[in-house]
């Protein structure tokens, strides 16, 4: 993506910048000029105001990504799921900080600010929004790996001599 | 002084990394490194966090909790020593992702561990001085240790922002002084992915006489000793040199206790005395007096002579997590895992 098609969108996705209808109260993300919502879809022009999304919603579906886009290969297996934010617009975005058998349908999460890509080692750096699970996660052990075995399971050769 | 805190966040990220297996890998007593350093665990950010996203994470927090209009704040400085470009700011980015842009200074700070308390002695001067509202100064690092080397076993990430002004304050800056001189401890050159330093060299010409020396001025400014503080925090590069400089200093466990959070996390360098200072401020009552000496390689210190106000009762800490959840809670992580989330396995390709 060129580096000025993305600054056109930072307001989306740094802010979740949308639209609301000042006519029927209808919510859009991302924004839009006319609302489809009214019935006369007149009425709703000049009434399309600018709309902060909290970036609070619950998951109303998701799926489990194996074969990475380019540049998630060290986010495998990570969560794509589809956001119904309080306000009423659904995103589509990831979850992060959850580990995929964590996830499921109606789970409340929270929007966080990440980054999204590299324009690889010399190019830009785009950052924008993903979710993460609002509730309180204990301590846990990774999911992300196998669990760290105790000293005494560890091989002898990869100890220190005693 | 008439400016202050007037509200303040927190982010760490959530993976943790213990020094036990840390040692595992490189043949070594991680465990015994830990129990030296004095730390737990340290955190670990994910492939999809940076000095950027902490520190906006750590500012919405604030923000949020200190009701302040984004469109208020005149001034973002990020102090951090792992900004991920070397040439565009991390400031400018956390601006315009918390809504304060566009009339607002903003500019990146460096100054090994102290850029974060140095971007609060700016932002106090432009408040102080009426020109400003409000300014905010930021903690950030996501910095590593090389692989192996002694400070791989505490180089975590963190970050925590601090809303400067001079309404609402919920803690008073009474005075802050700093104490600098230059003394090759620590540094890394433009283009190397590992800091190098001086080994044991780093703690009495360093991290010990820069400390010291400015709290003891500090003290003897303000007419104070260490028991008119309920509170005192640190610079932690690990768990062990705070309790160390604290104790020769005169403070006791009980005025530590608060402040030293980088046993649980690690040190997180720019942030690690802000994100202890963001513990005692989640469990001060009004009319606590705390002092604050930061420290950063090269190398210089910051000090703090603060006191909580009446206001602090009614700050609303409700949203965000309270530090305490952060050191306490965490996803543990092997080596492997770990390595890839930092970096460390070449992965091929240009």
């Amino acid at each position: 993506m060129s580096v000025a098609r993305f600054w056109r969108e930072t307001p989306r996705r740094y802010n979740l910048g949308g639209s609301k209808c000042t006519n029927c109260g209808t919510a859009y993300f991302p924004p839009r000029s006319v609302c489809p919502e009214c019935p006369a879809h007149r009425q709703s022009i000049e009434k399309m105001i600018p709309f902060q999304l909290s970036g609070e919603g619950e998951v109303l579906s998701f799926t489990i990504v194996h074969e990475p886009a380019e540049g998630f290969e060290l986010q495998v297996p990570y969560v794509l799921a589809l956001v119904k934010t309080v306000e009423g617009p659904v995103l589509t975005g990831q979850v992060v900080d959850a580990s995929p058998e964590a996830v499921a349908i109606g789970l409340k999460v929270r929007a966080t600010f990440r980054k999204l890509r590299e324009e690889g080692k010399a190019g830009v750096i785009h950052y924008g929004y993903k979710f993460t699970p609002v509730e309180d996660l204990p301590f846990a052990a990774g999911p992300r790996g196998p669990p760290v075995p105790a000293p005494s399971e560890v091989p002898s050769r990869d100890r220190a001599p005693a | 002084m008439k400016a202050g805190i007037v509200s303040y966040g927190v982010y760490v990220p959530r993976y943790r990394i213990t020094p036990g297996e840390i040692g595992r890998v490189w043949g070594s007593d991680g465990e015994s490194m830990g129990e030296g350093l004095n730390v737990r665990r340290k955190s670990v950010p994910a492939p999809d966090e940076d000095t950027i996203t902490i520190s906006t994470e750590a500012l919405r927090t604030a923000l949020l909790r200190g009701a302040i209009d984004p469109q208020q704040i005149g001034a973002v400085y990020v102090g951090s020593e792992s900004h991920p470009y070397a040439v565009k700011p991390t400031a400018t980015v956390v601006a315009q992702a918390v809504g304060a842009t566009p009339f607002l200074t903003a500019a990146d700070f460096e100054f090994a561990c102290k850029a974060g308390t140095a971007a609060i002695q700016t932002c106090l001067g432009l408040v102080g001085s009426e020109m400003i509202r409000y300014g905010v100064a930021i903690g950030t690092d996501t910095s590593q240790g090389a692989p192996g080397d002694a400070l791989e076993y505490s180089a975590s990430a963190g970050g925590a922002a601090f809303v400067m002004g001079s309404e609402r304050v919920i803690c008073q800056v009474a005075r802050t002084l700093s104490y600098t001189t230059d003394t090759p401890d620590f540094w890394r050159r433009e283009g190397q992915k590992y800091p190098s330093h001086g080994g044991r060299f780093t703690g009495e010409p360093a991290y010990f006489r820069h400390v010291t020396e400015c709290a003891r001025r500090m003290m003897e400014v303000q007419g104070t000793g260490p028991k008119d503080y309920a509170h005192v925090v640190f610079h932690q590069p690990n768990g062990k040199f705070p309790q160390r400089v604290g104790k020769q200093l005169g403070f006791s466990e009980a005025q530590m206790r608060y402040g030293l959070v980088t046993p649980d996390i690690g040190n997180t360098y720019s942030a690690a005395a802000l994100i202890g200072l963001a513990n005692v401020l989640d469990r001060a009552k009004p009319r606590e007096r705390i002092l604050m000496v930061g420290y950063g390689s090269g190398a210089g210190s910051d000090a703090f002579d603060l006191e909580t106000t009446d206001e602090i009762a009614a700050y609303d800490r409700s949203f965000g997590r309270p530090v305490q959840w952060y050191l306490d809670s965490g996803t543990e992580i092997p080596y492997a895992v770990y390595a890839k989330f930092r970096g460390k396995i070449h992965m091929g390709g240009s």
